[in-house]
């Protein structure tokens, strides 16, 4: 069986919707020439040429702008933002026009562009390279926020997004970049945003994550297996729209919910979700708790930065902890 | 309303004439928001064009209805230049549901895409932003963009991302930079740093110019220069036009800091004031001019009406959807 690496998932993704439509183009810091810094993006400038495909200047604020109003006048933008810390600078277009677009126009138009970051820690990056911003736009209607967990996911996920008449913001986690996995399973090749998906199957609780948390928490619960412990597991895919009915839904079944973030529990999705299962499904409801980061900034040394992220042990622990169930052997 | 059209189209004399009446509308218009405002019936705020509407007017001239153009939140001219009808527009204002964006936007941020009006920006220098995008769509179909901006914009990191990125892409859009001294408050000479704002084109190796913004010829021939430059493929170019505003920074603004002598002069050099006299030295009638200005005062009049007679949007049968699906 083939398999598709995360990082050619989403260079295919492009290149297939560069080639459907005319009107999607594809811009960014070192994009073009260099094929991007995570080595996501080479030769689209060579096939698409340089009026659909091209490197920018170091100009985020620009950039989001540029994206922003190309949208609103007929194209489809797609543009990285290197690293998601640095979507902070492209901020005000993106929460001020282009989310508002739909709505204060009386629905005149669209806004159709995505944002491509590489974003989360693990990669030594330091506090100022690894952040996750999907939580920055989390509380702006209007904007969608999708974040894929595999390679099959981030294709169909992207080719999604760029299809979507709405902004989207697109986390690509860089820890996910070199993982391979199996191609997009037939009627997966687009994904349609804000819907959830059951990557595990399991009884006795559901643990909920997106991006990289979820092969985390998939490893976690092939340890947890091993005492005995069934642990379904959901994959929100996109954190805006949030699917809520799909994670009340795994509830009803396994009566517990862990939410697995990988950022600070204070203004996260986590706290969100849990409040949300909470005031519509507290008669489900056995247990709900949330594994975070801690409320500091990212370390950089190894020994701090492992001990910092929400890991397949660590989730492990956790659960069977909660469980009262001896922790599973290392 | 008509249409601007560009001289070449039809008898020159006559477009002037007509870009006349447009700059009327816009005084008048910003005459009734400035009474509605007092009455109550004009929400919030509102930042009056009054004083600067030769350059919206001179610059619209020269652009195509299918051209683009992003406005400021001092956007009732550019609006209206570019082709807003008057009458939802005092309707936005209102927030009546017969607004040209349903009584969404308020006077900020109106977006009229019909009329190719990407948008008017809150933000300072969010118009610049938006003129690039729009400006790297006109660029495949032979369009063009124009970006206003005032003076406090060229502080913003807008302005200096968005001439360099226009530059090196060669985007057709032209950077109009309405330079009426203040930014907000505060006087250009203890914000901006060097002699002039056209200047700083030169680091961008761009072109520039200096342009009377209250003369609606010298704004007229400046933009078309431009126009004709962005649609060659020759790139961009930056307008600083000096104009002044009549009115304050926004409707809680009396402006005490700016001269009594100060305000005198630059009403001396009113552009309808200007522009009139000059309609009048090519050889126009009297008459021609003072049946325009009495259509002119009497749309507005019935506009103004059937805008406050419209109803308010309600919450009841509101559909709105945070997506578009």
């Amino acid at each position: 069986m083939s398999t598709l690496e995360f990082r050619t998932a989403i260079r295919d993704a492009l290149a297939e919707e560069l080639e459907r439509d005319p009107s999607v183009i594809f811009f960014g810091e070192d994009v073009a020439v260099a094929g991007g810094v995570f080595k996501a993006t080479p030769d689209l400038y060579k096939r698409f040429g340089p009026d659909r495909v091209f490197d920018t200047p170091i100009s985020e604020l620009a950039l989001a702008g540029a994206a922003y109003g190309a949208a609103v006048t007929g194209l489809r933008p797609v543009f990285e933002v290197m690293f998601g810390d640095f979507m902070a600078l492209a901020m005000d277009s993106l929460v001020n026009q282009a989310a508002k677009f739909w709505y204060i126009s009386n629905e005149q138009g669209t806004v159709p562009l995505v944002v491509r970051s590489a974003v989360g820690a693990g990669g030594r990056f330091g506090a100022i390279h690894s952040q996750t911003h999907g939580t920055w736009y989390q509380g702006v209607p209007g904007l969608k926020i999708a974040f894929p967990s595999s390679p099959a996911e981030a294709k169909g996920l992207l080719k999604g997004a760029i299809r979507d008449d709405n902004p989207v913001v697109f986390l690509e986690h860089k820890r996910l970049y070199s993982v391979k996995g199996p191609p997009p399973e037939p009627g997966q090749e687009v994904i349609e945003l804000g819907r959830a998906r059951i990557a595990r199957e399991g009884a006795d609780l559901t643990i909920v994550s997106v991006g990289k948390g979820v092969p985390d928490a998939l490893a976690a619960a092939d340890r947890l297996s091993e005492l005995g412990i069934s642990a379904e597991v959901v994959d929100l895919r996109t954190l805006r729209p949030l699917d809520l009915p799909t994670v009340l839904e795994s509830v009803a079944r396994t009566n517990r919910i862990l939410a697995v973030e990988e950022g600070p529990r204070t203004g996260g999705w986590a706290s969100g979700l849990v409040g949300a299962v909470a005031e519509e499904g507290l008669h489900d409801l056995d247990d709900a708790w949330i594994l975070a980061t801690a409320e500091t900034p990212i370390p950089y040394s190894p020994t701090l930065e492992d001990a910092f992220l929400p890991q397949a042990e660590a989730i492990a622990d956790s659960v069977a902890g909660r469980l009262g169930v001896a922790a599973p052997a290392r | 309303m008509a249409r601007l059209h560009s001289p070449e189209q039809q008898d020159a004399t006559g477009a002037f004439l007509e870009a006349y009446g447009r700059m009327l509308l816009i005084r008048q218009f910003e005459a009734a928001m400035h009474r509605l405002f007092l009455r109550g019936e004009v929400h919030g705020t509102t930042h009056l064009y009054a004083g600067q509407e030769a350059v919206a007017v001179g610059v619209c001239m020269t652009l195509e209805p299918s051209d683009w153009v992003a406005g400021t939140y001092r956007g009732h001219g550019h609006a209206l230049a570019k082709g807003t009808e008057p009458e939802p527009l005092i309707a936005e204002m209102l927030g009546r549901a017969t607004g040209v964006c349903g009584g969404r936007a308020g006077s900020m941020n109106v977006i009229d895409i019909e009329h190719g009006l990407v948008g008017c920006y809150g933000i300072v220098g969010g118009s610049i932003a938006a003129g690039l995008g729009a400006a790297m769509s006109a660029q495949r179909e032979g369009r063009v963009a124009a970006a206003f901006f005032g003076d406090g914009a060229t502080n913003q990191a807008y302005f200096h991302e968005g001439m360099n990125l226009a530059a090196v892409r060669s985007l057709p859009l032209l950077f109009v930079c309405e330079n009426n001294l203040y930014a907000e408050f505060t006087p250009m000479a203890q914000a901006t740093a060097g002699a002039d704002i056209a200047g700083r084109a030169a680091a961008y190796g761009m072109p520039s110019a200096v342009v009377d913004g209250n003369d609606l010829w010298a704004v007229r021939e400046a933009a078309a220069e431009a126009v004709g430059r962005a649609r060659a493929g020759d790139g961009p170019t930056l307008l600083e036009c000096r104009t002044y505003r009549h009115y304050g920074h926004s409707k809680s603004d009396p402006a005490p800091y700016r001269t009594k002598q100060e305000v005198e002069e630059w009403l001396e050099r009113d552009p309808l004031r200007i522009a009139r006299a000059r309609l009048l030295e090519q050889g126009l009638a009297e008459q021609q001019i003072a049946a325009v200005e009495d259509t002119i005062s009497a749309e507005l009049d019935q506009a103004v009406e059937r805008a406050l007679a419209a109803p308010y949007p309600d919450p009841a049968a509101d559909a709105a959807t945070e997506f578009s699906s």
